[in-house]
């Protein structure tokens, strides 16, 4: 009986998960865009993933060269055309998406957690020394466009796409910390606040059970919605040079290579660009749909 | 609290900041692997001159004491010589951050001018043929990098159709107007000369676009949002009732407004411009602050950094409080409380 009992207390458990799953797929499939942003997102990441068995020519990730086959424009064995050392374009495109993808992740999962601490602690405390002090330094590091602060640091040291994913960080956490601050410190004077502190909850409970879970839609539609931003701000340390080396595919490097041999050889630049810009639409696409489903309405 | 005294926190805060952004871009530089002096001087250079050039540059002290000096320097404007160019920081700042001030702000006159057009006319009609185009440009003047839209610009531009302009400030042609402000435009509008004006306009049309797009895509999304918000309101039912014509409606009542949202984002957007002048600039061989910036990061050029990401956080806290200030006067709600933060 009481085996029972706890099997259906399971059973309805799972249903009302499985209930709200479908609510929430419904809450993000309304808008149809969002859906196509989830799919080029999964496509780009199994791209990333099986980029060996995918890409036509592997081997032209790297140091390659077929001058024979060199500067040919999109055709049957090549679809989107060849570059000066005779590799396929397309190949060497997916071969990019795994350090994009990288550089978006990377970037997020360091930059967001510290912000997202920063910014509790700040908005709780708010008023007190350390909250002071935590968004004096979170202004000091918004008072400098984020590329030209990533330049900079990236600069100093040799490059490298993890030195590059580490600049852009240097500066990027500091956004976390003011959208999570001003969440934080909004829900701060809320009543179930209130009651936790009145029955002696721990600052830590406070902070990361009944303040966090309250900011989680914000935080994670702007996670996803940066993950283009982060990928976009990639493309454009690498193409000054800053981030993944020659020979090793990346993004940003196709395109100063390739606009070097404009208009003549326009596929070397055009198709690059397309595919960052189709990486950022897909995450900017699944963002807005996370926004939607979570109903968080500013980021 | 008043709107002077508000403006007056935020000068002496924005103080503040710029003082802690010069300790961290200072001590940056500072922690970088390499010595300094073989940075400046090339590795060919005798110990004796690296040892004078240490000596005079304050060197051999501890980095507090370092940045002492530079700050003492820095007070009275001094920010020390460029390795690169082998003159005075402030002097390549001065000859090179009007062209990029006059490349941002023409960008920031079509970020307004355009989003709020097309903001105004896809909130007019919500679902309609300008509101879908501008919501499909949207996403892609976001999801791409100024530098594709400068490359692309200039591949259609100068390459297929021949309309403007390639590279630089000005044509070989056309003689440099005479020196008044350093601000190309103002100065040949000044001598009277309406030829270089139109020159310099020229080269200006493509960098300041292709910095301009995404911001464009996003403060006329902002605009139509926050319009069609307010278009939902009483008082906007109560002046089409009273037979107000809908332009007027959505001009003179709507969009005031609607329009704090617009304002900040594009204050933001300003910022992005500045970054991503640094890339632009190079593309378009634009002689501007961020092309100098951009080689003296290449080259590891330390007092050239220090200064030009001083001059950039300067620029960017200045719009900050211009922008501030026009947020204040559109919405008195932020006047009255002493600031939206």
């Amino acid at each position: 009986m009481a085996r029972e009992l706890a099997e259906q207390k399971i059973e309805t458990a799972a249903a009302a998960r499985w209930d709200s799953v479908k609510r929430n797929w419904y809450k993000f499939s309304r808008n149809k865009i969002s859906v196509v942003g989830l799919a080029l997102v999964v496509l780009i990441v199994l791209a990333a993933i099986f980029e060996r068995q995918l890409a036509p020519y592997p081997q032209h990730a790297g140091a390659f060269t077929n001058f024979a086959a060199a500067k040919l424009a999109p055709c049957k064995e090549y679809w989107l055309g060849t570059d000066q050392n005779g590799r396929d374009v397309l190949s060497r495109i997916i071969f990019s998406f795994r350090g994009a993808l990288i550089m978006g992740v990377g970037v997020i999962s360091i930059a967001a957690p510290v912000g997202v601490i920063m910014g509790l602690v700040a908005g709780y405390l708010k008023g007190r020394l350390i909250s002071t002090v935590i968004m004096r330094v979170v202004d000091i590091f918004l008072s400098l466009p984020s590329l030209v602060l990533a330049l900079a640091v990236g600069a100093m040291f040799s490059p490298t796409l993890f030195h590059s994913m580490m600049a852009i960080t240097f500066s990027w956490w500091a956004w976390y910390a003011r959208l999570v601050y001003g969440a934080a410190s909004s829900v701060r004077g809320e009543y179930y606040i209130q009651s936790a502190e009145l029955i002696g909850a721990g600052r830590i409970h406070i902070l990361f059970r009944e303040m966090l879970p309250n900011c989680a839609s914000t935080i994670l539609t702007k996670m996803t919605l940066d993950m283009g931003v982060a990928i976009l701000m990639g493309a454009a340390l690498s193409f000054v040079g800053l981030g993944e080396q020659p020979p090793n595919p990346a993004l940003g490097t196709m395109i100063s290579d390739g606009y070097k041999y404009l208009p003549d050889m326009w596929w070397l630049t055009v198709f690059p660009a397309l595919a960052i810009m189709l990486i950022v639409l897909a995450f900017n696409l699944l963002g807005d749909g996370v926004g939607d489903m979570l109903g968080s309405k500013e980021v | 609290m008043s709107t002077l005294k508000y403006i007056i926190n935020r000068i002496l805060w924005s103080v503040f900041v710029l003082v802690g952004l010069s300790m961290l871009i200072f001590f940056i530089a500072r922690i970088i692997p390499g010595d300094p002096a073989v940075l400046a001087l090339g590795t060919t250079a005798s110990e004796s001159a690296l040892e004078l050039y240490r000596e005079e540059n304050h060197l051999n002290e501890s980095i507090p004491v370092q940045y002492y000096y530079w700050f003492k320097d820095a007070l009275t404007g001094d920010l020390g010589d460029s390795a690169q160019t082998k003159r005075p920081v402030a002097q390549d700042i001065g000859e090179y951050l009007p062209a990029t001030l006059e490349l941002i702000f023409f960008a920031a006159i079509f970020e307004i001018i355009f989003g709020i057009l097309f903001g105004v006319l896809s909130a007019r009609r919500s679902g309609g043929l300008i509101d879908n185009t501008v919501r499909v440009t949207s996403y892609l003047g976001i999801a791409t990098p100024s530098f594709v839209w400068a490359i692309l610009f200039m591949l259609l531009f100068c390459y297929v159709w021949r309309l403007l302009p390639t590279i630089g400030r000005l044509s070989s042609s056309v003689p440099v107007p005479v020196h008044i402000t350093g601000f190309y435009i103002l100065d040949a509008l000044l001598s009277g000369n309406s030829a270089a004006a139109w020159d310099t306009f020229k080269h200006l049309i493509m960098p300041s676009v292709a910095l301009s797009l995404a911001g464009i895509a996003q403060s006329a999304r902002i605009t139509r949002t926050s319009m069609l918000e307010n278009m939902g309101k009483d008082f906007v039912g109560a002046e089409i009732s009273a037979g107000i014509p809908m332009r007027r409606v959505l001009l003179s009542y709507v969009l005031r407004p609607s329009a704090t949202p617009t304002v900040s984002i594009i204050s933001l957007d300003i910022a992005a411009m500045l970054g991503n002048a640094f890339l632009v600039e190079q593309i378009f061989s634009y002689p501007g602050i961020s092309k100098y910036g951009m080689s003296s990061i290449l080259t590891k050029d330390l007092n050239s950094i220090v200064g030009v990401v001083m001059i950039i956080g300067i620029t960017f806290l200045l719009v900050n409080i211009v922008v501030d200030i026009i947020a204040a006067y559109l919405d008195p709600r932020i006047r009255l409380q002493g600031g939206a933060k």
